[in-house]
């Protein structure tokens, strides 16, 4: 079931990804279908992720299907020594579909090569979370009418975040130019860097948050997070830096939206929250919609 | 040349040759290939002086020819190695290893997030990059370097 299964976004190509968003759309419109009726949906988080979970159950639900699963390890046969391999070749006889978290890195490859059903990818440890990324795509594609010739801002962790990554490399098929702020310490990697270049794409590194954002299309938020850091020292000294203030936003453009995977903590002050460029809860919302178009049609449902 | 290698590590009648490994990885060569468990009549020599490297070792095991596949594991960490194959007392053929795009269960992938160092999952690592190698895992994508590549 490798072919049909979404586990990393390098596995869509961009027919797919308009294809996905196009339907995002359409879903938004009619969120009440019954594609799913009669089918059964495996939820597999053996790591607890709340939001993501929500989201993936309620677009199932909305498509009319039903839910079986767990919402983390401690509640599954994992306790007992069961490996991911057994787990999936179960789970895989009982669901038509398999949605599944799991805390280590690869972890969804391999369950898509052991199932019989397909595999939705919903985060395997720091590697690839692509429905967050269809759904970043098509918060884009919503709030700017496209997703080409845009001017991304990624800020705060580009070195661990691995949405800023997929996001990356997701947008390189619509010609982006991307700016990076981060602090040293948690840089865009040059593997990405490379990437970059090798396809010819515009970037600008920058360790200072300021109103170079002025130009930016997107604003793509992310925390620092404190664990990522050997010195506390360091983390003290960077934490407070890549704040976003309403006040920043003054001289912005007025298609500028600013987005973030959440949690946040601190990186954007509450102040942003009621500017209509704040557009991170209704990208959450329209995570909905994202995953019921790829869960349609991933099943070969429309 | 010849009459020195003779005097180092003696001649085989028939079987394989491998020559120019670096010294520090004869022992990893020796486990890749599975000498450690072969009957066949195995002599080796090591901190032999190279022009190439500072040391080098040769191996030489008798009635024993290697499949492609085979050997090709061993430019891991034997990329310059040379294989002499001989037929009564003679070089019959000479072949070099060749750097294969995927390894399979031969290497380990050096994230210790990876479920193949957690679970039972054989690993499957694809080459980005010949000079330094690099390979990426198939698993969790991420890339393993030549100083972090471990065999297992």
């Amino acid at each position: 079931m490798k072919d049909l299964s979404l586990v990393s976004i390098n596995d869509f190509s961009k027919e797919e990804i308009l294809k996905v968003v196009e339907l995002a759309a359409r879903f938004e419109k009619e969120p009440n279908q019954d594609l799913l009726k009669g089918k059964v949906v495996a939820s597999l988080f053996f790591e607890p992720s709340t939001r993501t979970r929500l989201s993936f159950e309620t677009a199932i639900n909305r498509l009319g299907g039903r839910v079986i699963g767990f919402s983390d390890a401690s509640s599954s046969s994992t306790t007992k020594g069961e490996t991911l391999n057994d787990t999936i070749k179960m789970v895989s006889n009982y669901a038509d579909l398999i949605v599944m978290r799991h805390p280590l890195e690869g972890s969804a490859r391999y369950a898509s090569e052991q199932s019989s059903v397909p595999i939705i990818n919903a985060g395997d440890g720091a590697n690839q979370h692509p429905t967050q990324t269809l759904l970043d795509l098509y918060s884009i594609q919503k709030t700017q009418g496209t997703l080409e010739d845009l001017n991304i801002f990624m800020v705060g962790d580009l070195k661990y975040g691995r949405t800023v990554h997929s996001l990356l490399q997701a947008m390189s098929h619509f010609n982006p130019k991307f700016n990076f702020i981060a602090p040293d310490e948690l840089k865009m990697p040059d593997e990405y860097k490379i990437w970059l270049d090798s396809k010819g794409i515009p970037y600008y590194e920058h360790s200072e948050f300021t109103d170079i954002i002025s130009k930016a299309d997107i604003l793509y938020m992310t925390r620092v997070q404190q664990e990522r850091f050997v010195d506390p020292m360091e983390y003290e000294k960077v934490k407070n830096i890549y704040i976003l203030r309403n006040s920043m936003l003054d001289n912005t453009k007025d298609n500028l939206r600013i987005l973030h995977p959440l949690p946040r903590v601190n990186e954007i002050n509450t102040d942003v929250d009621s500017n209509p460029k704040a557009y991170y809860f209704e990208q959450a919302e329209n995570g909905v919609y994202a995953r019921m178009a790829i869960i349609a049609s991933i099943l070969g449902l429309v | 040349m010849s009459t020195k290698k003779e005097l180092s590590v003696s001649a085989i009648q028939e079987g394989t040759v491998i020559d120019h490994i670096p010294a520090e990885y004869l022992f990893k060569v020796i486990r890749i290939l599975g000498l450690d468990n072969c009957s066949n009549l195995i002599t080796f020599g090591t901190n032999l002086g190279s022009s190439k490297f500072g040391k080098k070792a040769i191996i030489k095991v008798a009635d024993k020819f290697f499949k492609d596949d085979e050997i090709n594991k061993i430019a891991l960490v034997a990329k310059e190695a040379r294989l002499n194959i001989i037929k009564d007392y003679e070089v019959v053929e000479k072949k070099l290893v060749h750097i294969e795009s995927e390894i399979i269960g031969i290497a380990r992938c050096f994230n210790p997030k990876c479920i193949t160092n957690n679970q039972e999952v054989t690993t499957r690592l694809l080459l980005v990059e010949k000079e330094p190698l690099a390979y990426k895992c198939h698993y969790c994508e991420k890339i393993t370097t030549e100083e972090h590549l471990e065999i297992i």
